[in-house]
C-alpha cells in the first residue's frame, strides 16, 4: 500500500514539474517571426496556386544576392532569370487585377482542400486507437480485459498531453514552412550542431503548448495529424507488455512516450533533422525516406515494446524450464479480427493522409498500394501457417499478417508500383510469422505480436524503399533533385544505405531511450512494474482496475493460466495419445 | 427407487433425452460438467505452440426412477449415447432413500 501511495505521489509531482518546466519554455522567438493566422482567413492566396505539374502561378521575388554570390556566374544567371519572371508577372498582374483576385480565391480553396484532407485522414487515424484496443484485448485473456482496454484508453490522453506540452515542439519546432497548408513558417527553430563540417538538426524548439507563433490554423492541423500518429506509437507497447504491467507504472510510461521518447527520432526524419539530410549532406539517396512512418511511428513503437517487454519479463507461466512455450490463447478472436479491420480502415488515413495534401493526386496510388499490401500480407501469413507451420490457417496470425503488410507498406507506399506493394506485403506476412516464433525462442513474451508486426516489419518497410522505389514520385524529396529510386529500378544502392542508417539509428536510439525510461519508471514504481504473482494468476482486472472486463460471466481461470512445467505437455505424451477433436 | 447418473458427450444430450421420453421417463436434471477418464485431454494449438486441455466438457444427466424401470433406462441411455469412440462416458446407478414433491408433499415413487 505504501509503495502504491508513493507511486501516485511521484506521478503527480512529475506531471506538475513537467508542465511547469516546459511551460516556461519560450513559444517562439519574438524577432523576425512570421505572423500566425489562428482564424485561417489569411492562409492560402494566389501564391499557393499551382498548375497540375506543380509550377506556381505567381512568380515570387527572388532573394537579393550577397556580394559573395555575385561572383558566382551560375547564381547570377539564375537570379536574373527569376527576376525577369517576377517582373513579367508584375506587369501581367497590373493588366489583369481580376485574375489576381481570382487566383487568391483559388489559392485559398486549394489550401482548404489540403486542410480538409489532413484533418479527415487524421480523424481516421484517431479511430485506429479503437482498432488497437480491440486487437490487443482480443488476443489477451478474459481475466485481464478491463486492464488491457483501459491502457488503450488512457494512452490516448497521456500521450496527447505529453505531445502538446513539448513532444510536438521537439519534433516539428524546426520544420520550416508547411508547404501544402499555406506555407506558414512559424515553426522555424531547429536546434542544430555541427559534425564533420555538416549541420546535424537534433530537435525543434518552437511550438511548446501550441502557443505564441504556433497559434496558427495550419500548425493546429499539423498538430492534430501528427498527434494521432504519435498515439499509434504510444499504444503499441501496451500490447507487447499486456497482462503483467502495473497500471500506475503504465501511466508513468504514458507521460514519457509522447513528450520525449517519440519526438526526437521523428524530428530527424520528418522535422528536417539529420537523417532527412543524409542525402544533401552525405549523398545517401534522398536521406532516410519514410513516407508515412514505418520507422518513425511503427518501428519506434515496436522497439519500445521489444525492450520494455524484455525487461518486464514474460507473463507468469508462459515459458517452461526447458524453454518450451505454454500458449495463452486469445480470449476473443472476434475482437481481434474486428480490430484488424478497423486498423486497416484507419490506414487509409495513415498513408494517403501523409501527403498533407488532397491536391496531390498520388494519394490514389498510395491508397491502392496500401490495400494491396494488406491483402498479400494477410494471405502470406495465412498460407504460411496453413502449409508450413501448424497446418491450420490461424486467425490470430492472419490478423498479424494483414497488419504486418500495412506496417511494411507505410514507408514505401508512395514510391512503389502495385507489384512492388504486393511483394512488400507478401514478405511482411511471412516475416511476421517467423518473427513471432523467433521472439518466443528468445523468451521475450509478446502476447499480441506487436514487436513482430510493428518493429520487425517497420524496419522491413523502410529497407524496401531502397529496393523497390520505382522513380515515379518524390522529385526533390528532402532537398535532393530527382525522384526516389531503389536498387531494383536502377537507382543504385545509396538509397538503401540511407534506410539502413535510419533503421539502425532507430534501434540504437529508441532502444537506449527505452532502457533509461524503463529504469526511471521502475524507480518511481517502488522497485518493480509487475503486479504480484498471485494477482497476475487471478487476473489483474479487479486488483488493478477494480472492475471485471466481463462482470457476471463465469471465467475458466484454470485454463487461462498454465502453470510452468518441468517438461512440456507432460500429460499428452506420457499416456494415451489424445484423440482428434471430434471424439467427444 | 434408484438414481441414474450418466456422464455423456454434450452433443448426444438431445438424442438421449428423446429416447428416455419414449420409454416414459418424464423428468431429468442436466448439468454441464468437465472431466476426464481414459480419453484424457486433447491437444490444441495456438500461434504455433501446442497445449493440452486437461478437462473436457461433458453433460451429467440425473434421473430418479422406480427400481423396475432402471434396466430399461440404462439400456436406452447406452444405446442412444453411444458412438463407439473413446470418451462416450459412464453410467452410475445409486440407491435413493426418499423423494418428495414439494408442491403436494407426495412421497416416494409418486413424487418422481
Amino acid at each position: 500500500m505504501k509503495s502504491k501511495n508513493r507511486t501516485m505521489k511521484w506521478l503527480g509531482i512529475m506531471l506538475l514539474a513537467f508542465v511547469v518546466t516546459l511551460g516556461l519554455a519560450r513559444g517562439v522567438r519574438a524577432d523576425d517571426a512570421p505572423k500566425p493566422d489562428p482564424a485561417g482567413t489569411a492562409t492560402g492566396n494566389a501564391g499557393d496556386v499551382q498548375d497540375a505539374g506543380g509550377t506556381h502561378f505567381v512568380a515570387s521575388a527572388p532573394a537579393d544576392l550577397s556580394d559573395e554570390d555575385k561572383k558566382d556566374a551560375g547564381k547570377v544567371k539564375s537570379y536574373e532569370e527569376a527576376k525577369k519572371a517576377y517582373d513579367e508577372y508584375l506587369a501581367q498582374a497590373k493588366i489583369e487585377p481580376l485574375a489576381v483576385k481570382l487566383a487568391d480565391g483559388i489559392g485559398h480553396n486549394r489550401v482548404a482542400i489540403n486542410f480538409m484532407w489532413t484533418l479527415i485522414t487524421g480523424f481516421l487515424v484517431m479511430f485506429m486507437q479503437a482498432g488497437f484496443a480491440l486487437v490487443e484485448t482480443g488476443l489477451c485473456r478474459a481475466k485481464n480485459a478491463a486492464h488491457t482496454m483501459s491502457m488503450n484508453l488512457l494512452i490516448y490522453p497521456l500521450g496527447m498531453l505529453g505531445f502538446y506540452v513539448c513532444g510536438f515542439a521537439f519534433m516539428f519546432g524546426g520544420l520550416g514552412p508547411i508547404g501544402t497548408m499555406g506555407g506558414y513558417g512559424g515553426l522555424n527553430h531547429e536546434f542544430t550542431i555541427n559534425l564533420f563540417g555538416k549541420p546535424f538538426g537534433l530537435c525543434g524548439l518552437n511550438g511548446f503548448f501550441l502557443k505564441g507563433g504556433a497559434y496558427d490554423a495550419s500548425v493546429f492541423a499539423l498538430f492534430l495529424f501528427q498527434m494521432v500518429f504519435m498515439d499509434t506509437t504510444a499504444t503499441i507497447p501496451t500490447g507487447a507488455c499486456a497482462e503483467r504491467w502495473k497500471f500506475s507504472s503504465f501511466c508513468l510510461y504514458g507521460c514519457f512516450v509522447g513528450s520525449v521518447m517519440y519526438p526526437f527520432f521523428g524530428n530527424w526524419v520528418w522535422g528536417g533533422g539529420w537523417l532527412a539530410m543524409l542525402g544533401q549532406n552525405f549523398g545517401l539517396g534522398h536521406g532516410h525516406v519514410d513516407f508515412a512512418g514505418s520507422s518513425v511511428v511503427h518501428m519506434t513503437g515496436g522497439v519500445i515494446g521489444l525492450f520494455w517487454a524484455w525487461m518486464l519479463g514474460p507473463r507468469y507461466g508462459k515459458y517452461n524450464k526447458d524453454g518450451s512455450v505454454n500458449p495463452m490463447p486469445a480470449h476473443n478472436i472476434v475482437y481481434a479480427i474486428l480490430g484488424t479491420f478497423i486498423l486497416a480502415f484507419g490506414w487509409f488515413g495513415f498513408n494517403p493522409g501523409s501527403t498533407l495534401a488532397g491536391t496531390d493526386l498520388r494519394i490514389a496510388v498510395v491508397a491502392t498500394n496500401t490495400m494491396l499490401a494488406s491483402a498479400t500480407g494477410a494471405m502470406a501469413s495465412c498460407l504460411w501457417m496453413w502449409w508450413f507451420r501448424t497446418k491450420k490457417p490461424d486467425p490470430s496470425m492472419m490478423c498479424n499478417g494483414m497488419l504486418a503488410g500495412l506496417v511494411a507498406i507505410t514507408a514505401p507506399c508512395a514510391f512503389v508500383s502495385s507489384a512492388g506493394a504486393c511483394i512488400i506485403g507478401l514478405v511482411a506476412g511471412i516475416l511476421v510469422v517467423e518473427s513471432v516464433y523467433f521472439w518466443d525462442k528468445m523468451r521475450i513474451d509478446d502476447p499480441v505480436g506487436a514487436i513482430s508486426v510493428h518493429g520487425v516489419n517497420g524496419a522491413w518497410g523502410c529497407l524496401s524503399i531502397g529496393l523497390f522505389a520505382d522513380g515515379t514520385y518524390g522529385d526533390g524529396w528532402n532537398g535532393v533533385a530527382g525522384t526516389v529510386k531503389g536498387l531494383f529500378y536502377g537507382g543504385g544502392i545509396s538509397q538503401f544505405w540511407a534506410e539502413v542508417v535510419g533503421v539502425t539509428t532507430n534501434v540504437i536510439v529508441i532502444g537506449l531511450t527505452t532502457v533509461i525510461v524503463f529504469k526511471i519508471v521502475t524507480l518511481l514504481s517502488g522497485g518493480t512494474q509487475r503486479p504480484e504473482e498471485a494477482i497476475e494468476i487471478e487476473g489483474v482486472d479487479i486488483p488493478e482496475m477494480g472492475v471485471h472486463g466481463y462482470h457476471g460471466f463465469v471465467m475458466d481461470r484454470d485454463s487461462e493460466t498454465p502453470h510452468p512445467r518441468e517438461h512440456a505437455h507432460g500429460r499428452a505424451t506420457s499416456s494415451e495419445k489424445p484423440l482428434a477433436a471430434n471424439t467427444h | 427407487m434408484k438414481k441414474i447418473e450418466a456422464v455423456i458427450k454434450p452433443f448426444k444430450l438431445e438424442e438421449v433425452k428423446d429416447a428416455l421420453a419414449e420409454i416414459g421417463i418424464e423428468g431429468m436434471t442436466v448439468t454441464e460438467v468437465k472431466g476426464f477418464g481414459r480419453q484424457k485431454g486433447k491437444t490444441e494449438i495456438y500461434r504455433g505452440s501446442e497445449y493440452v486441455v486437461d478437462f473436457l466438457p461433458k453433460i451429467k444427466l440425473e434421473v430418479i426412477l422406480g427400481d423396475d424401470k432402471v434396466e430399461d433406462a440404462v439400456a436406452t441411455i447406452v444405446k442412444s449415447a453411444r458412438t463407439g469412440k473413446i470418451g462416450d462416458g459412464k453410467i452410475f446407478v445409486l440407491p435413493v432413500e426418499q423423494a418428495v414433491r414439494i408442491r403436494t408433499n407426495e412421497r416416494s415413487e409418486a413424487a418422481v
